[in-house]
Parts: structure tokens; sequence; C-alpha cells
């Protein structure tokens, strides 16, 4: 078991590795010069050329790869082109943002959909289980940014409301006015993956309760919902886990689309931007750190599904 | 082609439960499979009203589209069934022609993924090895790059345009095809039939190509077909984001995208375009997951 984790773990910094080198190449194979967007009409070709022996550009590739990589190592990730911020601080401005709504994405996912799905499995084929996955289908056709648009627009059409827009408002400093800001878009972002995890819980607790164990539980006369909630359960959540596992990798990213609809400035809108407008230093930084959270996850995942259930063994 | 009619007696009376079931009628049989695949039936009606839709737009749309057709942000009445945009487009008209764009998104790069995808997970599947190893690393690092960043940055680096939105979700979907794939192929693999043909002599590629692949077919079908839906997301996603289909083709997500700078708001040119979008994907989602409950028992039985 040992061995494997440490395999996974060189395999996962390969990867990584991969994924920087490809990254560089691709971001420095984008059409358009960020020394020119910078300067805009006033670019020359002098000052355009001081810009790009400023940022090293005019260096061979493997040099410029090399120096970044240095340079990242040691955290100095550089300075966004456009703004001229460090893109350390900028990154620990929004990291906040993400992770609250991560955090409130996931507190919906897990309760939501794991309750949903043992509803649904225990009173199966019941009109609760059909109405249940019924939504669940629905909930998995539908795009989450039409979903959010139309909850941004029908209470400003209908009710006159909507949601204070701007700097995101400090859970500290205001409780009331953070939520009204985080809550809508972690409920639009967390409808598709409830119905996922809903179906994943649903089947599985399924053939749970169909085991001999579970049999011979209600054979002793234990009560249902002990059987269900303390026996059954605790068998039956590894698919969901591993679903939420990959869940999380994905909004470790931030969610671009959301966050944009709902102008909540975390790391997916910084990256939407910074990719829009060719930030080099902050494109990369971001999309490397969002590969390397997804890539960490999922080994998490896997180590977690072995030692979920002991019958997988490496 | 029609049973024999039996003369009216006792016995044919018993008999007449069991002469129905050989009743060959094609309406018969329709209804059967209605009967039992009522949700993927549903789904494949939903998916033929889209290609219909697409197919007859010029027929079916009353106006022009990326034409003034009357006065902006109308709700829905007689003249415009599903209401005008802010730019006085007719939203029915441009949700019908938007069909076209879906379908041929969706059905091109999931056609081009499941080739390539399938080629793929054949020849690593099979030939196993280094080569398996090293084209699994590859894949397995694809299939951990987060999806849409992959699709921005090489939508970025292609531009907008269909074509290279065909071509960039092909790219996101192959890796997983390929994995899938591969996995039926390792298992597929085991079997004596493939043993006999190598011990008749035959190459490689010709077990791949003509033992491996029409085996392997059946589960890449009922992949694709949940794979457009997922297509079709991935091109609205795309065209919101205002990366994908430039403006002014009726691509949904674009049309959804524009109605957030309406003002007034109008929310019929935010709700007809997303639901289009829904119906679509929810209706290839019910047809794949009928198709896999269909072809499942025969795939395990392998």
């Amino acid at each position: 078991m040992q061995r494997y984790i440490v395999r996974r773990l060189l395999m996962a910094l390969a990867i990584v590795w991969f994924i920087s080198i490809a990254v560089f190449i691709l971001l420095r194979a984008m059409p358009g010069d960020p020394a020119l967007l910078q300067q805009g009409i006033s670019a020359t070709p002098e000052k355009v050329a001081a810009i790009h022996r400023e940022l090293g550009l005019d260096r061979p590739l493997i040099v410029q790869y090399v120096d970044w990589v240095g340079n990242v190592l040691r955290g100095n990730l550089g300075r966004s082109v456009l703004s001229q911020n460090s893109i350390s601080r900028e990154f620990r401005e929004r990291l906040p943002v993400s992770l609250e709504l991560m955090g409130l994405t996931l507190i919906w996912v897990v309760l939501l959909g794991i309750a949903f799905g043992i509803i649904s499995a225990v009173k199966q084929n019941s009109l609760l289980d059909n109405v249940i996955r019924l939504i669940a289908t629905i909930a998995l056709a539908v795009p989450a940014f039409w979903v959010a648009t139309l909850v941004l627009i029908i209470p400003v059409q209908v009710w006159g409301y909507a949601p204070p827009l701007g700097k995101q408002i400090s859970f500290f400093t205001d409780p009331g006015g953070n939520m009204r800001q985080f809550l809508p878009a972690s409920l639009v972002l967390a409808f598709g993956p409830i119905a996922g995890v809903m179906r994943l819980t649903r089947s599985s607790m399924l053939e749970v309760l169909r085991q001999d164990y579970v049999r011979t539980a209600r054979a002793k006369g234990l009560r249902e919902r002990i059987i269900v909630l303390r026996h059954a359960l605790r068998n039956s959540l590894i698919p969901a886990v591993t679903l939420i596992g990959l869940l999380t990798a994905g909004l470790l990213g931030g969610a671009v689309i959301i966050e944009q609809i709902f102008d909540l400035r975390g790391i997916g809108q910084y990256i939407y931007t910074a990719l829009l407008q060719k930030d080099y230093p902050v494109a990369q930084s971001l999309v490397m750190y969002t590969a390397s959270a997804a890539v960490l996850m999922n080994l998490v995942v896997d180590l977690l599904y072995a030692a979920l259930d002991p019958r997988i063994r490496y | 082609m029609r049973t024999f009619q039996a003369q009216g007696s006792a016995t044919t009376a018993a008999a007449e439960p069991f002469l129905k079931e050989e009743r060959a009628s094609r309406l018969w049989r329709a209804w059967k499979l209605v009967q039992a695949n009522p949700l993927g039936v549903f789904g494949a009606a939903l998916i033929l009203l889209l290609i219909i839709a697409g197919v007859f737009a010029p027929a079916i749309a009353r106006y022009p589209i990326n034409q003034f057709a009357g006065t902006p942000n109308q709700a829905p009445n007689a003249t415009h069934l599903f209401g005008t945009d802010k730019l006085g487009q007719d939203i029915f008209s441009r949700v019908v022609y938007g069909a076209r764009i879906s379908l041929k998104v969706g059905f091109f790069s999931v056609g081009l993924a499941s080739a390539i995808g399938m080629a793929i997970g054949i020849f690593s599947g099979y030939l196993g090895g280094i080569v398996d190893t090293v084209i699994q690393r590859i894949v397995d690092t694809a299939i951990a790059f987060p999806q849409l960043i992959l699709l921005l940055i090489v939508i970025r680096l292609l531009g907008p345009s269909i074509v290279n939105v065909i071509l960039v979700i092909a790219i996101g979907v192959i890796p997983g095809v390929a994995r899938i794939v591969r996995g039926a192929v390792l298992s597929e693999s085991r079997n004596t039939y493939i043993e006999a043909a190598r011990a008749t002599g035959a190459s490689n590629l010709r077990i791949m190509l003509r033992h491996l692949a029409p085996n392997v077919l059946p589960l890449a079908i009922v992949i694709a077909t949940t794979l457009l839906g997922a297509a079709i997301l991935a091109e609205a996603a795309l065209s919101f984001l205002g990366l994908g289909i430039p403006p002014p083709n009726p691509s949904w997500g674009a049309d959804v995208a524009a109605s957030r700078t309406s003002y007034p708001l109008n929310v019929w040119a935010a709700l007809f375009p997303g639901l289009a979008i829904s119906l679509t994907v929810l209706g290839f989602n019910l047809l794949g997951d009928s198709l896999r409950d269909i072809l499942d028992p025969r795939l395990r039985g392998r």
C-alpha cells in the first residue's frame, strides 16, 4: 500500500510537470501579443521591444520555461501584465471567494444529494421516488448558466430584487449580505451535482439493502431507521464519495461560468479574464494551480476509495 | 405477415392469448417497444423534434434570423411565438435555426471523437505493453486537466468558429471515449475467438479491425449518445462565454448570454433558447440511458 501511494504521488508529479510544459507552450502559441495589448494604441516597435525584454519574452523558450519553474517553486508567481499587481497577492485575495463558493456548494451537495438518495432508495418506486428521479434527470440536462441567468433575471422582473453585485461582502462584516451574494450561486452550482450524487447513492443503497447482512439485521428486529442509517449507509457511500471528490477537484479551480454570471471575484473569473486578455503570467500560474489541484484531488479520491472499502487493495 | 386464422372452437379460444403473441404487426411491435422503454422513446421523440426543426428550419421559422422582425422585447404573442429579443429578432425563428448549429456541432464533434477515441482505445487496449502505458498516461493527463479550461485555451488558440468549436469539443471528449473503449477491449481480448483468429495467422491490424471493432461498437454507440448531450452543453457554454460560435449566428448559448445585457430585461429571450438546450440534452440523456439498459445484458453476457 505504501509503495502504491509513493508510486501514485510520483506519477501525479510527472503529470503536473507535463501539464506545466503543455500550458507554457499553449499559452505562448496563442495569437495576440501581451505587450501590444498593454500598450494599446500608443505602441511603437521600440516600446514593444522594451517590454519584451523586460518580461523576458525575447529569450529562448526553454530559458523562459526554466526561469518560470524556478520562480514558481520559490513562491514567486510574478506580476500580472495587465494590473501590475503581484499575482500571489491577487490570488490570495480571490481564493477565499472561490473557497466559500465551493464550501457552500459542497454542503448542499453532500446534505441534499445523499439525503435524497437515501429517501429515494428506501421508498423505491413510490411517488416520491419517481418525482425525485424526474427532477434529477431534468437537473442533469439543464445548463447551469441558463439556470443562473434565470435566477438573476426573474427576481428582478417579478419582485424587483437583485443580489448585491460588486466587491464581495465578507461574511464577518455582514453575514446577510454575504449570503445574498453566495447563496444563489452555490445553489445553482449544486443543482446538477446533487442529482448525480442522488443517483449514485440511490443505486448503491438499493444494492446494499438487498444484501444478506441487512436481511439478518431485519431478522434480528432492528429498527429500519437504524439499519438504513447506521449499517447500510456507510457501505453505499463509496461511489457518491468518489463523485464528491471529483466535484471538489473541479471546484477548487473555481467555477468559471457561475463566478462570471454572479460577479463573484474568485479564481474562476480570474482565469477567464486572464485567458481572454492573454495575461501570460496570470494564466500560467492559475492553470497550473487548477491542474495541480485537480490531479492531487484525484489521487486523494483514489486513496479514499481504498480506505473506505477494505476489499480494495492496491 | 399474418399468422393463420384458426376456425372457431374451444381449443382455439384457449389458444387465443398465445396466438396474439405471434402477431408480427409493426404497430404492435412499436407499441411494445414504447411500453418497455417509455423514457427512451420520449427521448427519441425529443431528438426527432430537434432534427425536424433543424432540417425544416426555413419552412418552420416565420421570420429570417439576424434581421429586425418586430418591436424589441415583446412577450410571446400570435405573431412572435416566443417573443422578440433586444434587437427585435424573432426568438422562435432563432431557436429553430439554432437547432441546426447544435445538431452540426453535436454530431460532428461526437462522431469525430468517437471514431478517433475508439481507434485509440482499441490500439492501446489490444497492443498493450509500452504502447498502452504511454497512451494511457497521456489520456490520464488529459482527463485530469480541468475540462472547461482546456476548451478555453484551445479555442483561444484557434479562434471562434464553428469548425474550431467542433474540433475543440472533440478533443475534450476523445480521452474519455478512449479510456472506456480500452477497458472494453481489455476484456474482449480474453475471448477465445480472438485467440482463434490469432492462431489462424490473422495480423494484429486485421484482428483489431475485423473482430474487436465490431464488438466494441455497441458500447461506443451508447457512450456517443450520452456524449451528444454533453457536447451540445459544451458548445452552449462556450458560446455563452463568447468563445464559441461567433455572433450573430443563432447559437442557443450565445442567445442566452445576449439576453443578459438586454435593457429592459427580457425573460423570454433568456428562457426559450435555454429551454431548447435543456430539452435537447434531456432527449439524448434519456435515449442514452435506455440504450444502455437494452444493450447492457448483452454486453455483460460476453
